[in-house]
């Protein structure tokens, strides 16, 4: 029996079509995966069953009964539950009083009842938070974990679950798994968000694909293979990179030697970080978000002064200098943010002759035409889908990403800091951006790659770093990498070599 | 019962290139409210305030006259904003340059023309400038916001002036506040005999050109848009955001010197309190109003010129209020601000 039907939802943005004429069904007590690489239409399909936006066209039916959902208040009236992809909790307030916000029945909170309630709705959906813990001191698993006894706690049936796994280490995603399971066997109906073949092979029942907006199929999990799937999802076969085994060379490009710095608030981010990267080596840095990666970055890129240690690159010591500096000594910067990598407002030429401008100029006058010739050629060597004069901003996001790899990588830098690359692309772009990685790497350039997607790490690095709480808290060859491994390290559980410095 | 929406969407091209015309309907629309109000014709009104100006020789040149510190006022609060530096002083700095003419055209009286106009124009370029460095130094090394210092400096400079025009400059003969008359070599030249017009209309057109190149043609103009339109991602490509915002204050500054010269050199020939009306701040509307672009401010400020001039007409004919010239820039301000912004947006049935 279906629990919800989604009949001929159709939904514009201006010129967008995000959704076209969508048909979705979700059966009482199934895990159903909505897959879809990026910007395929899922999350704005999910958001219209949840009230948050309005379909331009097509019904909504629960339980065979047609549906007004105007707003969250309607859907949770028809228990379906949300879990976005940024948690709506608000941190300074308890578990328990999160849990409670907005769904009391009285005028007075009584904190003691209500945390015993919300142990009670934790106990018996088999989640393990503690009620009287303040949101604020929750790491990212169990915050959602909050989020998900909050939907349930309303009594929700049917529970939506946008991209969860992309915030979680592998540990904590096996969690959610076994979560999962547990709330499907007591009757639950789950709507997973994901764009991981794996993920749905692993959990799902059934298994909707969207492309632009389209429904591809829908198929049982059980008759199905990540291949077919892939195929379904990008609309022809995936090859992955390929990455040539070979000797890394012996020569240190980039040192980082005890390097500290702050975050913006001030506070200690990193903390005596130190490494080596070698020509011809990729270093993975695999983390969770927000343990000073972003830090690392900005130090190496010019964004930030450090506030001890050095930073040396091809024997030259480069610490605190400017981002000028850096690109002159031949180190090529893939921001974090693509959005602060380019001015959005200046044209793709502009954008592409901003870092080297004095080469575009004589006596201070541009010569438009050297940088309108530079552009053209960028933008058919990297097979950029845009005009010189097109503004930044139309660009999507492979497309920009494509502009910066061009900047950066047309001008053979000696190292490349790579922050994030292909966080938010397609598939055809993630791949694009991984394979001109291995190429830098292949022409023997130091690269050191942070990422927080461990395939992405594990398929393109010769050696991995984990970093923890603004520390390097481990250091090894990838052969010895695996995802387990890995993710222990990466929620502060394992310290292995902490001396990692000395091990080059 | 009918809901509504709100959607954010881009405008059509169409409509982006209509926007001035649909603004300037729009404002005469809204001020003609007023017009009818204070019980006058609109239709004649409007004749007076932008057609007859144009009608005749001298009111056409007398609009350039109005123009010319219009022009060069867009021009100076352009350049600071293009690179994302918020200059309101441009009336400060407007008179730290009548200050520096009307003491130089006192001193240089010896000289001629040819020596002494280049000295004077310089004069209250490096006058503007030095008052606008301090404000820009702060911004640049402590972050401290200009909006707040510039706009303050202002006040500080009228009472600057004000003590030199009651103090050592009091016109011992009259005992008026005005500074002694320059020296007739330092006057600007007229352009067109038996009127007001003067060299300083050929620098301000000169300004805008200057603008343009330095703007579309220049590293530096690159730069300063790149450090305005994004100054993180400016930085992050090697642009030293600082040093070009200093600089781009600094040539602001120095502009709105120029302003404070050419009036004093080019029409009062002495330094008096009511130097400008506020040109400093109208500068602000033209240069908002031309959208940034050289050519925008051009035509911006010489619409506000003709406006400036049409509402003396006007009063003169009809015995309107003066003020409805002010109303007039003001409202079309206003307008043409909401326009843009609301331009991207759509109201839909829900
Ligand atoms: N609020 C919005 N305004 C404009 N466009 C949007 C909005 N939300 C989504 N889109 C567009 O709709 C398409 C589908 O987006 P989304 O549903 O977020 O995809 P997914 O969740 O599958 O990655 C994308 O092209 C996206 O840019
Ligand atoms: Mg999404």
């Amino acid at each position: 029996m279906d629990i919800v039907q989604m009949r001929g939802i159709t939904k514009r943005f201006g010129p967008v079509l995000a959704n076209d004429h969508i048909d979705f069904s979700l059966r009482e007590g199934e895990i159903h995966a909505l897959l879809g690489e990026n910007g395929a239409g899922k999350t704005t399909l999910m958001r219209i069953l949840y009230g948050l936006y309005r379909a331009d066209e097509g019904e909504i039916l629960v339980r065979g009964w047609p549906a007004r959902i105007n707003s969250p208040k309607d859907a949770i009236a028809l228990g379906i539950g949300m879990v976005t992809q940024h948690f709506a909790l608000v941190p300074p307030l308890t578990v328990a009083e999160n849990v409670v916000l907005g769904f009391t029945d009285g005028f007075a909170l009584d904190r003691a009842a209500i945390e015993r309630k919300v142990a009670e709705a934790a106990e018996r959906f088999g989640l393990e938070v503690d009620p009287s813990a303040v949101v604020r001191h929750l790491s990212v698993g169990q915050r959602q974990r909050v989020e998900i006894l909050k939907a349930l706690y309303r009594e929700a049936q049917v529970l939506i679950l946008d991209e969860p796994t992309a915030v979680l280490v592998p540990q904590e995603i096996d969690a959610l798994f076994k979560t999962l399971e547990r709330l499907r066997a007591q009757g639950l109906s789950v709507i997973f968000i994901t764009h991981k073949l794996e993920e749905v092979m692993r959990i799902s029942d059934r298994v909707t694909v969207l492309r632009d907006g389209r429904v591809i199929g829908t198929v049982e999990t059980q008759k199905t293979n990540e291949r077919e799937l892939a195929r379904m999802m990008v609309g022809r076969e995936t090859f992955g990179v390929h990455r040539e085994e070979r000797a890394v060379g012996e020569q240190p490009v980039l040192r980082v030697e005890r390097i500290c710095a702050n975050d913006d608030q001030g506070l200690p981010a990193l903390k005596e970080v130190s490494l080596v990267v070698h020509s011809g080596e990729v270093l993975g840095i695999a983390g969770v978000g927000g343990n000073g990666q972003k830090e690392l970055a900005e130090v190496l890129t010019g964004m930030r002064r450090p506030t001890a240690g050095r930073v040396v690159v091809d024997g030259k010591d480069m610490t605190g200098a400017t981002p000028a500096e850096f690109t002159a000594a031949g180190v090529g910067r893939i921001p974090e943010d693509r959005h602060a990598g380019v001015v959005s407002e200046l044209t793709v030429a502009e954008n592409m002759a901003l870092e080297y401008l004095e080469e575009f100029t004589r006596r201070g006058v541009l010569d438009r035409e050297a940088i309108w010739k530079h552009a053209e050629e960028l933008i058919q060597r990297f097979q950029i889908k845009a005009r010189p004069t097109d503004r930044a901003r139309t660009l999507s996001g492979g497309n920009l990403q494509k502009l910066i790899l061009a900047r950066v990588l047309s001008r053979d830098p000696k190292v490349v800091i790579a922050s994030q690359p292909t966080r938010g692309l397609d598939v055809g772009a993630t791949e694009y951006v991984r394979q001109q990685l291995l190429e830098q790497r292949a022409r023997g350039a130091a690269v050191l790659l942070i990422s927080e997607d461990l395939d992405e790490i594990l398929a393109l690095s010769d050696r991995i770093a984990v970093m923890y709480e603004g520390e390097i808290v481990g250091m090894l060859p990838a052969q010895e990498a695996d995802p387990e491994r890995l993710g222990l390290m990466m929620s502060g559980a394992v310290k292995e070599r902490q001396e990692a410095y000395a091990e080059v | 019962m009918l809901r509504f929406k709100i959607e954010k969407t881009g405008a059509p091209v169409w409509l982006r290139s209509l926007i001035p015309v649909l603004a300037l309907l729009l404002t005469f629309f809204i001020t003609s409210g007023l017009i009818i109000w204070g019980q006058a014709n609109p239709i004649r009104a409007y004749y007076y305030l932008l057609i007859a100006p144009l009608s005749t020789r001298v009111s056409a040149l007398e609009v350039l006259v109005k123009s010319t510190p219009l022009i060069l006022s867009g021009v100076a609060v352009t350049f600071a904003f293009v690179a994302g530096y918020y200059n309101i002083g441009a009336e400060g700095q407007l008179y730290a340059g009548a200050i520096a003419a009307a003491w130089l055209g006192t001193v240089l009286g010896g000289l001629p023309p040819a020596l002494t106009i280049p000295i004077m124009l310089l004069g209250g370029f490096i006058a503007g400038a030095l008052w606008a460095l301090p404000p820009a130094l702060l911004r640049v090394k402590l972050a401290v916001d200009e909006v707040v210092t510039t706009l303050l400096l202002n006040s500080v400079m009228l009472f600057i002036v004000s003590a030199l025009l009651n103090g050592p400059w009091r016109s011992p003969v009259s005992g008026w506040p005005q500074s002694p008359e320059i020296a007739p070599s330092t006057m600007l030249p007229k352009l067109v005999p038996h009127s007001r017009l003067h060299l300083g209309f050929v620098v301000a057109v000169l300004s805008v050109v200057v603008l343009w190149f330095v703007l579309s043609r220049t590293a530096f103009g690159l730069k300063m848009r790149a450090a305005g339109l994004g100054r993180e991602a400016a930085r992050f490509a090697g642009v030293n955001v600082g040093r070009t915002m200093l600089i781009a204050a600094l040539i602001s500054g120095g502009i709105a010197g120029v302003i404070g010269v050419s009036e004093v050199a080019g029409i009062h020939f002495h330094l008096i309190e009511e130097i400008s009306p506020g040109y400093g701040y109208t500068g602000i509307i033209i240069a908002t109003l031309g959208t940034l672009n050289a050519w925008g401010v051009a035509v911006a400020a010489l619409f506000f010129g003709l406006i400036d001039t049409g509402a003396q007409t006007l009063s003169r004919a009809m015995g309107v209020p003066i003020y409805l010239g002010e109303v007039t820039q003001a409202t079309m301000l206003l307008v043409t601000l909401a326009m843009l912004l609301l331009q991207n947006y759509r109201i839909r049935r829900a």
